[in-house]
Protein backbone atom coordinates (compact mmCIF):
# COMPACT_ATOMS: atom_id res chain seq x y z
CA UNK A 1 0.00 0.00 0.00
CA UNK A 2 1.08 3.33 -1.01
CA UNK A 3 2.18 6.29 1.58
CA UNK A 4 -0.21 8.70 0.58
CA UNK A 5 -3.28 5.97 0.52
CA UNK A 6 -1.90 5.12 3.98
CA UNK A 7 -1.97 8.53 5.15
CA UNK A 8 -5.71 9.34 3.52
CA UNK A 9 -7.20 6.15 5.52
CA UNK A 10 -5.42 7.45 8.70
CA UNK A 11 -6.65 11.04 8.33
CA UNK A 12 -10.07 10.51 7.30
CA UNK A 13 -11.90 8.79 10.23
CA UNK A 14 -9.87 10.95 12.24
CA UNK A 15 -11.53 14.29 10.29
CA UNK A 16 -14.97 12.56 10.11
CA UNK A 17 -14.51 11.47 14.35
CA UNK A 18 -13.87 15.10 14.92
CA UNK A 19 -16.42 16.51 12.75
CA UNK A 20 -19.18 14.51 14.20
CA UNK A 21 -17.49 15.48 18.03
CA UNK A 22 -17.78 19.00 17.24
CA UNK A 23 -21.57 18.73 16.27
CA UNK A 24 -22.30 16.52 19.20
CA UNK A 25 -20.32 18.90 21.97
CA UNK A 26 -22.23 20.24 24.51
CA UNK A 27 -18.69 23.07 25.36
CA UNK A 28 -18.00 25.19 23.11
CA UNK A 29 -14.59 25.52 23.78
CA UNK A 30 -14.35 21.52 22.96
CA UNK A 31 -16.27 22.40 19.93
CA UNK A 32 -14.03 24.89 18.88
CA UNK A 33 -10.52 22.45 19.74
CA UNK A 34 -12.27 19.38 17.82
CA UNK A 35 -12.91 22.04 15.03
CA UNK A 36 -9.42 22.36 15.12
CA UNK A 37 -8.29 18.49 14.28
CA UNK A 38 -10.18 18.98 11.68
CA UNK A 39 -8.95 21.73 9.60
CA UNK A 40 -5.52 19.96 10.47
CA UNK A 41 -6.93 17.07 8.79
CA UNK A 42 -8.02 18.70 5.92
CA UNK A 43 -4.99 20.74 5.68
CA UNK A 44 -2.93 17.19 5.38
CA UNK A 45 -5.17 16.13 2.80
CA UNK A 46 -4.21 18.96 1.00
CA UNK A 47 -0.64 18.22 0.96
CA UNK A 48 -1.41 14.61 -0.12
CA UNK A 49 -3.35 16.72 -3.15
CA UNK A 50 0.22 18.41 -3.94
CA UNK A 51 -0.93 21.62 -3.13
CA UNK A 52 1.48 22.88 -0.31
CA UNK A 53 0.37 26.37 -0.65
CA UNK A 54 -3.14 25.80 0.52
CA UNK A 55 -1.71 23.70 3.25
CA UNK A 56 0.18 26.30 4.94
CA UNK A 57 -2.72 29.11 4.27
CA UNK A 58 -5.31 26.72 5.98
CA UNK A 59 -3.34 26.18 8.98
CA UNK A 60 -2.90 29.95 9.24
CA UNK A 61 -5.85 30.99 8.10
CA UNK A 62 -7.89 28.26 9.56
CA UNK A 63 -6.44 26.35 12.44
CA UNK A 64 -4.26 29.80 13.58
CA UNK A 65 -6.33 33.54 12.60
CA UNK A 66 -10.00 32.07 12.84
CA UNK A 67 -10.62 29.78 15.41
CA UNK A 68 -8.56 31.91 17.96
CA UNK A 69 -11.31 34.41 17.17
CA UNK A 70 -13.56 32.23 17.66
CA UNK A 71 -11.61 31.22 21.01
CA UNK A 72 -11.79 34.67 21.82
CA UNK A 73 -15.60 35.12 21.35
CA UNK A 74 -16.29 32.42 23.09
CA UNK A 75 -14.70 33.46 26.01
CA UNK A 76 -16.19 36.86 26.21
CA UNK A 77 -19.72 35.71 25.50
CA UNK A 78 -18.87 33.22 28.60
CA UNK A 79 -18.27 29.57 28.33
CA UNK A 80 -21.33 28.35 31.15
CA UNK A 81 -23.75 29.33 28.21
CA UNK A 82 -26.94 26.72 28.45
CA UNK A 83 -28.55 25.43 25.08
CA UNK A 84 -32.38 24.92 25.98
CA UNK A 85 -33.33 21.70 24.51
CA UNK A 86 -36.48 22.44 23.83
CA UNK A 87 -37.92 22.06 20.58
CA UNK A 88 -39.43 24.89 18.78
CA UNK A 89 -40.25 22.77 15.43
CA UNK A 90 -41.52 19.67 15.55
CA UNK A 91 -39.13 16.52 15.06
CA UNK A 92 -36.63 19.03 13.83
CA UNK A 93 -33.56 17.48 14.93
CA UNK A 94 -34.63 13.68 13.61
CA UNK A 95 -36.05 15.32 10.32
CA UNK A 96 -32.89 17.16 9.71
CA UNK A 97 -30.37 14.27 10.71
CA UNK A 98 -32.09 12.30 8.09
CA UNK A 99 -32.12 14.65 5.28
CA UNK A 100 -28.69 15.34 5.83
CA UNK A 101 -27.69 11.21 5.76
CA UNK A 102 -29.85 11.25 2.51
CA UNK A 103 -28.21 14.36 1.51
CA UNK A 104 -24.42 12.20 1.74
CA UNK A 105 -26.15 9.17 0.23
CA UNK A 106 -26.54 11.37 -3.04
CA UNK A 107 -23.74 12.98 -3.14
CA UNK A 108 -22.15 9.25 -2.48
CA UNK A 109 -24.29 7.93 -5.84
CA UNK A 110 -23.50 10.89 -8.08
CA UNK A 111 -19.77 10.48 -7.83
CA UNK A 112 -20.11 6.63 -8.59
CA UNK A 113 -22.36 7.86 -11.12
CA UNK A 114 -20.27 10.31 -12.72
CA UNK A 115 -16.90 7.50 -12.10
CA UNK A 116 -15.37 9.69 -9.79
CA UNK A 117 -13.94 6.32 -7.98
CA UNK A 118 -12.27 5.78 -11.27
CA UNK A 119 -8.41 4.94 -10.19
CA UNK A 120 -6.94 6.78 -13.29
CA UNK A 121 -4.55 9.28 -12.44
CA UNK A 122 -4.42 13.17 -12.47
CA UNK A 123 -4.04 14.16 -16.23
CA UNK A 124 -1.35 16.75 -16.74
CA UNK A 125 -1.20 18.12 -12.87
CA UNK A 126 2.57 17.84 -12.54
CA UNK A 127 3.35 20.01 -15.92
CA UNK A 128 0.93 23.00 -14.44
CA UNK A 129 2.27 22.62 -11.19
CA UNK A 130 6.03 22.67 -12.85
CA UNK A 131 8.77 24.84 -10.91
CA UNK A 132 7.03 23.84 -7.47
CA UNK A 133 3.01 24.84 -6.68
CA UNK A 134 3.35 28.24 -5.16
CA UNK A 135 5.14 29.67 -7.62
CA UNK A 136 2.53 28.38 -10.47
CA UNK A 137 -0.20 29.16 -8.40
CA UNK A 138 1.25 32.62 -8.64
CA UNK A 139 0.84 33.32 -11.75
CA UNK A 140 -2.33 32.29 -12.24
CA UNK A 141 -3.60 34.38 -9.32
CA UNK A 142 -1.37 37.51 -10.37
CA UNK A 143 -2.21 37.40 -14.21
CA UNK A 144 -5.82 35.76 -14.65
CA UNK A 145 -6.90 36.75 -11.23
CA UNK A 146 -5.43 40.00 -10.29
CA UNK A 147 -8.52 42.45 -10.25
CA UNK A 148 -10.34 39.93 -7.58
CA UNK A 149 -7.10 39.75 -5.86
CA UNK A 150 -7.21 42.78 -5.60
CA UNK A 151 -10.83 43.56 -4.61
CA UNK A 152 -10.44 40.41 -2.18
CA UNK A 153 -7.88 43.66 0.17
CA UNK A 154 -11.49 46.12 0.11
CA UNK A 155 -13.68 43.25 1.50
CA UNK A 156 -11.28 42.92 4.28
CA UNK A 157 -11.10 46.33 4.99
CA UNK A 158 -14.81 46.76 4.92
CA UNK A 159 -14.46 43.62 7.05
CA UNK A 160 -11.92 44.92 9.62
CA UNK A 161 -14.07 48.30 9.66
CA UNK A 162 -17.29 46.84 10.13
CA UNK A 163 -16.67 44.36 13.02
CA UNK A 164 -15.09 47.11 14.48
CA UNK A 165 -18.43 49.83 14.51
CA UNK A 166 -20.78 46.45 15.30
CA UNK A 167 -19.02 45.79 18.69
CA UNK A 168 -18.60 49.72 19.21
CA UNK A 169 -19.53 50.60 22.95
CA UNK A 170 -20.90 53.86 23.15
CA UNK A 171 -20.08 55.73 25.80
CA UNK A 172 -22.37 58.86 25.91
CA UNK A 173 -24.45 59.91 28.75
CA UNK A 174 -27.74 59.55 27.72
CA UNK A 175 -29.24 56.33 28.14
CA UNK A 176 -32.17 56.34 25.58
CA UNK A 177 -29.59 57.27 22.81
CA UNK A 178 -28.38 55.23 20.07
CA UNK B 1 -2.19 7.67 -5.38
CA UNK B 2 -5.83 7.92 -3.66
CA UNK B 3 -7.86 8.19 -6.17
CA UNK B 4 -10.18 11.75 -6.15
CA UNK B 5 -13.28 10.30 -5.72
CA UNK B 6 -12.23 9.29 -2.01
CA UNK B 7 -11.88 13.00 -1.51
CA UNK B 8 -14.68 13.82 -2.85
CA UNK B 9 -16.86 11.20 -0.72
CA UNK B 10 -14.51 12.52 2.04
CA UNK B 11 -15.81 16.00 1.17
CA UNK B 12 -19.01 14.84 0.88
CA UNK B 13 -19.60 13.48 4.81
CA UNK B 14 -18.01 16.36 5.76
CA UNK B 15 -20.38 18.41 4.33
CA UNK B 16 -23.64 16.74 5.50
CA UNK B 17 -22.22 17.05 9.18
CA UNK B 18 -21.53 20.16 8.97
CA UNK B 19 -25.29 20.45 7.73
CA UNK B 20 -26.41 18.53 11.04
CA UNK B 21 -25.05 21.19 12.52
CA UNK B 22 -26.43 24.39 11.48
CA UNK B 23 -29.79 22.37 11.52
CA UNK B 24 -30.15 20.83 14.98
CA UNK B 25 -27.33 23.07 17.54
CA UNK B 26 -29.58 26.14 19.02
CA UNK B 27 -25.98 28.28 19.78
CA UNK B 28 -25.12 30.42 17.27
CA UNK B 29 -20.92 29.88 17.93
CA UNK B 30 -21.52 25.93 17.30
CA UNK B 31 -23.88 26.83 14.26
CA UNK B 32 -21.34 29.04 13.03
CA UNK B 33 -18.44 26.62 13.36
CA UNK B 34 -20.41 24.09 11.31
CA UNK B 35 -20.97 26.34 8.55
CA UNK B 36 -16.74 26.80 8.78
CA UNK B 37 -17.14 23.10 8.11
CA UNK B 38 -19.17 23.13 5.49
CA UNK B 39 -16.61 25.18 4.15
CA UNK B 40 -13.64 23.48 4.23
CA UNK B 41 -15.68 20.74 3.16
CA UNK B 42 -16.03 22.61 -0.47
CA UNK B 43 -12.80 23.69 -0.38
CA UNK B 44 -11.26 20.12 0.00
CA UNK B 45 -13.74 18.97 -3.24
CA UNK B 46 -11.91 22.01 -5.17
CA UNK B 47 -8.90 21.15 -4.59
CA UNK B 48 -9.40 17.53 -5.04
CA UNK B 49 -10.88 18.70 -8.34
CA UNK B 50 -8.40 21.24 -9.45
CA UNK B 51 -5.76 17.78 -8.67
CA UNK B 52 -7.45 15.70 -11.26
CA UNK B 53 -8.20 18.16 -14.00
CA UNK B 54 -4.61 19.44 -13.99
CA UNK B 55 -6.06 23.04 -14.01
CA UNK B 56 -5.63 25.52 -10.66
CA UNK B 57 -8.12 27.37 -11.22
CA UNK B 58 -9.76 25.48 -8.81
CA UNK B 59 -6.61 26.11 -5.94
CA UNK B 60 -6.97 29.98 -6.86
CA UNK B 61 -10.68 29.46 -6.33
CA UNK B 62 -10.29 27.87 -2.56
CA UNK B 63 -7.67 30.52 -1.70
CA UNK B 64 -10.78 33.49 -2.22
CA UNK B 65 -13.15 30.88 -0.64
CA UNK B 66 -10.82 31.47 2.02
CA UNK B 67 -10.14 34.92 2.38
CA UNK B 68 -14.04 35.91 1.85
CA UNK B 69 -14.39 32.70 4.63
CA UNK B 70 -11.96 34.90 7.39
CA UNK B 71 -13.99 37.91 6.21
CA UNK B 72 -17.25 36.40 7.33
CA UNK B 73 -16.15 34.98 10.32
CA UNK B 74 -15.09 38.62 11.44
CA UNK B 75 -18.69 40.32 10.52
CA UNK B 76 -20.23 37.21 11.94
CA UNK B 77 -19.18 37.23 15.30
CA UNK B 78 -19.33 40.88 15.52
CA UNK B 79 -22.84 40.34 14.90
CA UNK B 80 -23.00 37.73 17.48
CA UNK B 81 -21.60 39.85 20.17
CA UNK B 82 -23.67 42.71 19.02
CA UNK B 83 -26.63 40.17 19.71
CA UNK B 84 -25.50 38.99 22.82
CA UNK B 85 -25.00 42.36 24.51
CA UNK B 86 -28.34 43.31 24.10
CA UNK B 87 -30.18 40.07 24.84
CA UNK B 88 -27.63 38.19 27.02
CA UNK B 89 -27.82 35.24 24.86
CA UNK B 90 -26.28 33.23 22.27
CA UNK B 91 -28.88 31.32 22.01
CA UNK B 92 -30.56 31.92 17.62
CA UNK B 93 -34.49 30.63 19.06
CA UNK B 94 -34.36 33.65 21.83
CA UNK B 95 -33.59 36.11 18.72
CA UNK B 96 -37.80 35.45 17.53
CA UNK B 97 -38.89 39.04 17.04
CA UNK B 98 -39.48 38.83 13.68
CA UNK B 99 -41.63 35.10 14.53
CA UNK B 100 -45.03 35.37 13.36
Amino acid sequence: MAVETLVFWIFAPISVASAILMVVQRNAVHAALFLIVNFFCIAVFYLLLDSPFLFVAQIVVYAGAIMVLFLFVIMLLGVDQQESLKERLVAQRPLAIIISAGVALEIFFAIRLADGLTKAPPKGFEAVNAGGNVKALAEVLFREYFLPFEVTSILLIIAAIASMVLTKRKFTNDKGGA
Amino acid sequence: MTPVGYFLVLSGILFSIGTVGVLVRRNALIMFMSIELQLNAVNLSLIAFSRQLGDLQGQVIAFFSMVVAAAEVVVGLAIIVAIFRRRRTADVDDADLLKW
